[in-house]
């Protein structure tokens, strides 16, 4: 077996495949709208004004001409940024919660769990609008409440995993051999618990995304500078029952984007975990459905 | 079970405590100084000192959290710092769209989630089967105000059947109208929780298939689809209960971008417009109700389950 046996079978599942394309994809236009899109997305024209789908415009114009495909792919810019930078805190903060819950004392783990079990019934869209009450909308916001709300999710997930290898024989014996408890955790635990890391963090990007989207919406996400699919919506709302196809993009973007993470999450876990029982995927899923 | 439901309870109080003080912590102590942010850059000393009088903001932290928590219990969230108005009756009037929005909401995820999960549990492996499941997956990834958008397309722009926006004046005083206003924004909001919660159902659905009752149920000459309507069902349904906790988060969070959508006024839309607003008292009170309901919820679902699933008692 190499090393990488588990992407080939991530690979042989249909649904990761389809989650690896689309997240490969969106990565990548995010990288091209880097130094390429086809128009400035902020230029204006008037002349231009909702151009049905077409040449040159590919997905058309808004109501003041700006190209939707280029306003959909400098998007996917801050959806990218927002997702990795979520899915960073989410980890940095899941692991530490984890670690603690697993490796301290035996008072500090236990009111460790607890405050993960509480913590959890939080909606990352609450504790967003808490952060935005005091410092105003930002896309930071966006990056730090998914974080908090998804790192505990990952902290739940994490701990009972840490536990376990935990009373394996290879952390016995990097204690024997002398290795204080943060390099044994660097050494032996974390590599044991990334592929449980992994699948946490394919679907905590997703919930990023629909937070993204969810929050410009509502104004607390991205400034109105920024390009942003959540934003591109409420740009069009009120246009929906003149031009109802321009409204359909930005949409289409979110969702293919969400379901790919998703998607890619579970083909992930049944990659990793070969001995899995379906229910347990389906199970998990769902606590991460619970934010926009 | 007295046992159980007192530790139940003593992890409930324990988590209002908690959400309670993160609450007061971020809204107090991390702007730095409320009553400048209040009062705005452009305010004078003397405007500035006013507030933090009226606030009480010079007394001890745990005082000043002590006197919110106090005022709680007595029924008192709190007033507006822009109107003066008493958070707990806005609370109370803005419900009256929330919670029929929300139990609305609730009944149409059911409805999707209970039949079709089990259906595409029972077609595992077939194209219909199939077709359910990756149906609830691609509806489950899509942004709540996205499907509403396309569902006022559909239903209120094309077919002209439902109003696209709007709450009627007169409010529950016309019933028909209300409920017609509320049926877009439900569905909305029913539709993508159910398609979550169809996915728990399959799962619920297809160990209960493997269960050994079930498939004795079988053997004794049943169907395996009645073994399953029979025996297996009554577990189904408690395992959905676990889950109804989490799908009262997710219909509140739904109806703040939702209302929002269909310009109703309701407890969502209030918030949203507090946080712009930046009315930090008054957003401090509708968060404690909003995450206070969530734990309540979680406590009484916990509790309901304990005592209707006897193999819960058994374990003790």
């Amino acid at each position: 077996m190499s090393r990488f046996a588990w992407l080939r079978r991530l690979w042989a599942l249909s649904t990761g495949r389809f989650g690896l394309l689309v997240v490969l994809t969106i990565g990548v236009v995010a990288l091209v709208a880097r130094f390429w899109l086809p128009f400035d997305p902020q230029a204006v024209d008037v002349d231009g004004r909702w151009a049905l789908p077409g040449w040159p415009h590919l997905l058309g114009t808004d109501g003041a001409g700006r190209d939707i495909l280029s306003l959909l792919m400098a998007g996917a810019r801050t959806t990218v940024w927002v997702a990795l930078g979520a899915g960073l805190v989410a980890t940095v903060i899941g692991v530490a919660l984890a670690a603690l819950g697993a490796l301290t004392a035996r008072w500090l783990r236990e009111s460790v769990a607890v405050l993960v079990d509480i913590l959890i019934a939080f909606p990352v869209l609450l504790i967003a609008m808490m952060i935005s009450s005091v410092w105003g909308g930002s896309l930071w916001v966006v990056i730090v409440s998914v974080g908090i709300g998804f790192g505990v999710n990952i902290a739940r997930v994490t701990r009972p995993e840490l536990r376990r290898v935990l009373h394996s024989d290879f952390v016995l014996a990097g204690r024997a051999a002398g290795l204080t408890p943060f390099q044994n955790l660097y050494r032996h635990l974390l590599p044991n618990i990334a592929p449980v890391l992994i699948v946490q963090l394919s679907w905590g990007m997703a919930v990023a995304v629909l937070a993204e989207a969810g929050l410009s919406y509502l104004g607390f996400g991205a400034p109105l500078t920024e390009p942003s699919w959540g934003l591109l919506l409420k740009d069009l709302q009120q246009y929906i029952s003149v031009h109802p196809l321009s409204v359909v993009w930005p949409g289409l973007a979110i969702t293919i984007t969400v379901l790919g993470l998703n998607l890619l999450g579970d083909a992930l876990r049944e990659a990793t975990d070969p001995t899995l029982t379906r229910r347990r995927t389906a199970a998990q899923t769902h606590t991460t459905a619970v934010i926009s | 079970m007295i046992r159980y439901a007192l530790t139940r309870l003593a992890l409930l109080l324990l988590g209002l405590f908690v959400a309670s003080a993160l609450i007061f912590l971020t809204l107090r102590v991390l702007p730095g100084d409320v009553a400048q942010l209040i009062a705005g850059i452009d305010a004078g000393p003397a405007q500035v000192a006013a507030i933090r009088e009226r606030l009480g903001l010079g007394e001890p932290l745990a005082v000043q959290y002590l006197s919110w928590i106090g005022g709680v219990f007595r029924g008192d969230l709190g007033q507006s710092l822009l109107t003066g108005a008493p958070v707990a009756g806005q609370l109370a009037e803005k419900a009256q769209v929330t919670i029929p929005l929300g139990l609305m909401a609730m009944t149409v995820a059911l409805l999707i989630a209970l039949p079709f999960g089990v259906l595409s549990a029972v077609r595992r492996g077939r194209p219909d089967g199939t077709a359910l499941s990756v149906g609830a997956q691609a509806v489950a990834a899509v942004p709540v105000v996205w499907a509403g958008m396309m569902l006022v397309l559909v239903f209120a722009v094309w077919l002209g059947w439902l109003p696209a926006q709007g709450f009627p004046r007169a409010g529950w005083s016309d019933p028909a109208s209300a409920i017609r206003a509320l049926l877009l924004p439900a569905i909305t909001i029913g539709v993508v929780e159910g398609a979550m919660l169809m996915r728990f159902v399959r799962s619920a659905t297809l160990q209960a298939t493997g269960e050994d009752f079930v498939r004795t149920a079988a053997a004794k000459g049943l169907t395996r689809t009645q073994a399953l309507i029979r025996h297996g069902l009554p577990t189904v349904g408690l395992s959905i209960i676990t889950v109804l906790g989490l799908q009262v988060a997710g219909i509140i969070v739904g109806a703040v971008v939702i209302e929002q959508l269909f310009s109703l006024p309701g407890i969502g839309r209030m918030l949203v417009e507090d946080v712009g607003k930046r009315d930090l008292l008054k957003v401090q009170g509708e968060l404690l109700a909003l995450t206070g309901f969530v734990l309540v919820v979680g406590f009484a679902v916990d509790l309901v389950h304990r005592l209707i699933d006897p193999r819960q008692r058994e374990a003790e």
